[in-house]
């Protein structure tokens, strides 16, 4: 059976010519014929031309499979691959003061002449100070929010994003556990959008274990010519409740999170314009030095945050276009690594490690090592960590699955790829915005190549540990205690296209459900026929019990690994208790069509007003999502 | 394998960015003509959108599914916003049944009475707009089957500041009114 983009049943003469198109696109790449100056030697391009791919470029006319360009509403123009380096964000600099009004533990609602409007869109008081945290912090940061002109392809004309100080994705936020503080988020924002976002804003700290004012609540958005004091403990979840003698449980310290956009129903549009960014935490065993604690490969030289996203560019202006009007989920034909459109990064021969995030907008990824040369040889590599939770020791894996907002730690050596170009390449079949990922995987060259690494550098010294020696990092607390409480929710779509959980709607204003403070609670999230959902829950990180999902894949290579790689494999139909990397504590679960997770968490130490929902941007932002609080007294709503 | 013309078509360097409503405009904005349900022809962007805050529906008249609910809900949002100047328009996916006597019935039965037309016209042009909107189903044996699958999405925006986004017709009508006031001018 073949299928064209849209997921219609094609003869096998046309599926035949769009793959003959998919692999002379290919064979350009492998001839090295990707930069205009080549193309142009060839008389492929005019001095006074810029290209747009027809027939042999694309794979189809109009696909999102796998392949070059072209996909849905998407055809954006040919741009040439590996020509600028992927950026690595600078570290957000502290700053002495801050700009305007002092901080105050109460949100500042005086007038501001300059405005007419309340300084700060704050509504509650931070709660971190009364239990003994420092106010105002050492350290503050001052962020702006703003529109900056962004280079994302030599070959597209600048793109104007939102952006944090200027950059997209934002500065990276190095924060250790027992320094909190402060960053006063300004919105400075224009109302000229471009087509797309809203310069109202809300930024959620993703993974943090933040009291709600400062998490970030979809509905807690602050106008242009607003600020919010965003309060960050950096303190480990228990503090306060299970684990009040140590100051938090050292084993659930996490390590990769990251901040973005959380507008109600403009998050999509306004993530999709630029504004997300990095936030790592570190502390006395990932301590970001290779010579102390877990020995993990030292920031920020050997350990390189990676936001992967596929964007769509207007082929006549050359623009990034947002597909509005689509409440099914966004594909993009260009992928991007840390906003550039494929670029290069050259490295050393020595361990590496990578942190890497999907940050969609809808899209399914999982993630492998290809090297051209071979692309047929599985290249594994080693997984620390699952949504910025160290594992209890690396576990070796041949790709890395990725639904929106998840992350992956890992750990490359480069020293068996001296002097080599090797890829990182998405391989998941996805057609189209509908539905989710087929759970086919395509061979080894053959999907999306979003990153070139060369491995040129220099030798130098690599005091990181060897993960194959399988170092401990952290015991997964245990959560088979009975919970006190267990709520079932459905994640599915009306006839008429209405996104729902448990058949209801998201209002900023209903509370779902209360949970008990402290206590253990076990949800059961179903998914409906025919869609993928990656489900995030904010505040706490839960272990899967039960459906915990793997890599996806049924192609012949993967089959080849398939007893190697064991259960992970097992991304449809899962029933067993986790294993390998899902034994962890995780922010995002991929539920698959049909799919049963049941996960088992505590919300402790802070409360208030917490989301969950469904991390494809799209869906959420289209009542895909609910509010629960976190209360002295909870209910038992099984079915909220 | 490859040869020249298949690979290239060769042409002038990008166009210079859209303004925001002029790349909604293009994209997602036909002109075509429409008729409301008071008989009158008008223009779908040049006479209901430009310069306009709106909220467009899909229905049909004689819609027993979700449509009148949402026609009843949005009629309830329409009391609690209380505004001039944000227009509702609902455009029927019936356009041959569809005549505007048979629409002015459905107005007249849901008691609309300002700032809200039902819309008609050739089928053509209402399923270009039903497309463009993000309506369609992208299986198109199912939206063949049932072109209101997607009915029970609303848009809403504000035109000249080019904010769009959608809103669930069958939520609380408190609710939607707050949605719609995401895009209404605010201070500042």
């Amino acid at each position: 059976m073949y299928f064209n983009h849209r997921g219609e049943r094609v003869s096998r003469a046309s599926w035949k010519e769009m793959y003959r198109a998919f692999q002379n696109r290919q064979e350009l790449i492998k001839a090295g014929l990707t930069s205009r100056r080549d193309l142009m030697k060839l008389g492929l391009l005019t001095a006074a031309g810029t290209l747009i791919p027809k027939r042999g470029l694309s794979w189809g006319d109009n696909n999102c499979r796998y392949g070059s360009t072209g996909c849905g509403n998407c055809s954006s123009p040919l741009t040439t691959p590996w020509t600028m380096s992927m950026p690595i964000m600078p570290a957000k600099q502290a700053t002495p003061a801050l700009t305007g009004p002092a901080p105050l533990i109460n949100p500042n609602t005086a007038i501001n002449p300059a405005t007419g409007i309340a300084y700060e869109g704050r509504t509650r008081a931070h709660q971190a100070p009364p239990l003994g945290f420092p106010f105002p912090t050492t350290t503050l940061y001052e962020v702006r929010q703003r529109a900056a002109q962004i280079q994302v392809s030599p070959d597209l004309p600048l793109q104007t994003l939102w952006t944090f100080d200027g950059m997209s994705p934002g500065p990276t936020y190095v924060a250790r556990y027992g320094t909190p503080f402060l960053v006063r988020n300004y919105n400075d924002l224009p109302a000229a959008n471009g087509g797309f976002g809203l310069n109202s804003v809300t930024t959620h700290l993703h993974n943090g274990h933040t009291p709600s004012e400062s998490d970030g609540f979809p509905c807690d958005y602050f106008a242009a010519g607003q600020y919010y004091d965003h309060y960050y403990p950096n303190v480990l979840a228990g503090f306060n409740s299970t684990h009040i003698s140590t100051n938090g449980d050292i084993n659930e310290s996490l390590s990769t999170l990251w901040y973005h956009d959380h507008r109600e129903n403009f998050t999509a549009q306004n993530v999709y314009k630029g504004l997300l960014g990095f936030f790592l935490l570190f502390n006395n065993y990932d301590t970001g030095d290779e010579t102390t604690g877990f020995r993990l490969p030292s920031y920020p030289a050997y350990d390189i945050p990676m936001a992967f996203a596929d964007r769509c560019f207007d082929p006549l202006t050359g623009q990034m276009v947002f597909d509005t009007f689509n409440t099914d989920g966004i594909l993009g034909d260009k992928f991007l690594v840390n906003g550039v459109i494929q670029p290069v990064l050259h490295v050393s021969p020595r361990r590496y490690r990578f942190r890497w995030l999907n940050t969609g907008p809808s899209r399914f990824l999982q993630v492998y090592v290809t090297d051209l040369a071979n692309p047929s040889a599985s290249q594994p590599f080693w997984q620390i960590s699952n949504d910025g939770n160290l594992l209890p020791k690396p576990v070796q894996v041949p790709a890395v699955a990725l639904g929106v907002a998840e992350r992956a730690d890992v750990i490359i050596d480069f020293r068996q790829y001296a002097g080599k170009t090797i890829y990182l390449e998405n391989r998941l079949d996805q057609p189209n915005g509908q539905g989710g990922p087929t759970g086919s995987v395509v061979s080894g060259g053959q999907g999306f190549l979003m990153l070139k690494i060369i491995v040129d550098g220099p030798s130098v010294a690599d005091n990181s540990v060897d993960p194959a020696t399988l170092p401990s990092y952290y015991v997964l607390p245990s959560v088979s205690a009975s919970p006190l409480v267990t709520r079932s929710f459905d994640f599915d779509q009306t006839r008429d296209g209405q996104w729902t959980v448990n058949g209801r709607l998201f209002n900023c204003n209903t509370v779902r459900f209360k949970v008990r403070q402290n206590s253990l609670e076990q949800w059961n999230f179903n998914g409906g026929f025919g869609w993928s959902h990656p489900i995030h829950v904010h505040l706490e990180e839960f272990q899967i019990t039960r459906g915990a999902p793997g890599l996806y894949g049924s192609s012949s290579d993967d089959h080849n690994n398939y007893s190697r790689w064991g259960s992970q494999y097992c991304w449809s139909g899962c029933s067993s208790n986790s294993s390998g990397v899902n034994l962890a504590r995780k922010d995002v679960v991929r539920l698959i069509p049909r799919g049963n997770v049941t996960v088992k968490m505590r919300f402790r130490d802070w409360l208030g007003r917490y989301p969950m929902h469904c991390h494809n941007v799209i869906h959420e932002d289209h009542a895909m999502m609910l509010r629960f609080d976190v209360a002295t007294t909870g209910d038992t709503n099984s079915n909220p | 394998m490859i040869t020249r013309r298949e690979l290239f078509a060769v042409r002038p360097a990008f166009a210079p960015p859209l303004s925001g409503r002029e790349m909604m405009r293009k994209r997602y904005f036909p002109d075509v003509p429409l008729v409301t349900h008071e008989g009158r022809r008008v223009r779908f962007y040049s006479d209901l959108l430009k310069d306009k805050i709106v909220l467009l529906n899909l229905m049909y008249a004689d819609c027993t599914a979700s449509c009148p609910l949402i026609t009843a809900n949005l009629a309830r949002v329409q009391k609690i916003l209380d505004r001039d100047d944000v227009f509702f328009y609902s455009l029927t996916v019936k356009p041959v049944e569809d005549t505007p006597a048979k629409l002015r019935g459905y107005a007249e039965m849901h008691s609309i009475k300002r700032n809200w037309l039902f819309l008609t016209g050739k089928p053509d042009d209402l399923e270009l707009l039903r497309i463009r909107l993000g309506w369609s189903d992208p299986n198109p044996e199912k939206d063949r089957k049932d072109k209101a699958l997607h009915s029970g999405m609303c848009r809403y925006g504000n035109e000249p500041l080019s904010q769009w986004s959608s809103v669930q017709g069958s939520a609380d009508p408190e609710w939607i009114a707050t949605e719609i006031g995401f895009v209404l001018p605010r201070k500042v």
